[in-house]
């Protein structure tokens, strides 16, 4: 592997990290991409190779995963929680996590309480997979 | 009976970076530094007695053939292999420490949990890093 591809890893990590962290500010790819020092379609491209889906789906299952940490912890509403997490319609949200959970966010609370692990171990682990896997 | 972590091991780019990233920025000493031909068996500790030595490795020749280090390489900079927690007694004193001695690459900026304040930050080559204050925090769950 070259010096140049370990250079671009580092960018790509250094913006996966900026939407771990900014996930409920509203982050669009290309401010993302900007954090990676490329332009937009080639840090779609680029990302996708490294980490195996698009920076999109990426930041879409980081808030799915904030949305269920809240579910979970607090008794926020369902309304609030999408709007904590970076999601601007309730409906895109309720359908994103429909789709990446399997069930409603209320559905998903009623079957759930906190969970006792350190939150970077959540973070690191609990974010849900993609259904096609 | 096992009565002590002594040494666990990272795997960085390149040793004399991150010496300078894991002593002068975060604080820890230099345990073992000691040339063995073209190897350097470098440590780092906590400071003070019996703190478990981390060990700095570089992947590749002598350890691993040109393309397992390659491998590891690759790894390392996509952030996909483990890295340290530490403790501390006061997080976000430590954060503001970190950002003057010019450390950018947090992860996570000092959070409050049941179990206490932690942060999150990268090592110069993708290395993730947790640092963590011990004790309960009187603060409602948030993401």
């Amino acid at each position: 592997m070259s010096r140049e591809a370990e250079e671009s890893n580092r960018h790509l990590l250094r913006a996966r990290d900026a939407m771990d962290r900014a996930y409920a500010e509203p982050l669009d790819v290309r401010a993302v991409a900007s954090v990676a020092c490329v332009s937009e379609a080639h840090f779609s491209r680029s990302f996708r190779a490294v980490f195996g889906e698009t920076p999109h789906r990426y930041l879409q299952r980081r808030r799915v995963e904030r949305s269920m940490f809240l579910l979970r912890e607090t008794d926020r509403s369902v309304t609030e929680i999408c709007l904590d997490v970076g999601f601007t319609s309730l409906g895109t949200f309720c359908r994103m996590f429909r789709e990446i959970v399997g069930e409603t966010p209320s559905g998903y609370r009623m079957g759930h309480g906190p969970i006792v692990a350190p939150n970077c171990v959540q973070l690191a682990a609990m974010r849900p997979q993609r259904p096609s896997d | 009976m096992i009565t002590r972590l002594n040494v666990a091991s990272i795997y960085v780019l390149d040793k004399e970076e991150a010496l300078d990233f894991y002593v002068n920025k975060l604080g820890l000493e230099v345990g073992n530094d000691i040339r063995q031909g073209d190897y350097r068996w470098l440590t780092v500790r906590v400071p003070g007695e019996r703190a478990t030595e981390v060990s700095l490795e570089q992947p590749g020749p002598p350890l691993h053939d040109e393309a397992t280090g390659a491998q590891l390489r690759e790894l390392i900079t996509k952030g996909a292999l483990g890295g340290l927690v530490f403790i501390t007694d006061d997080a976000r004193g430590l954060y503001e420490t970190l950002k003057a001695r010019g450390v950018t690459d947090f992860t996570q900026e000092p959070t409050e949990h049941f179990y206490g304040t932690d942060m999150g930050l990268r090592d110069p080559f993708g290395n993730p890093i947790r640092i963590l204050q011990q004790g309960k925090v009187a603060q409602p769950a948030t993401a």
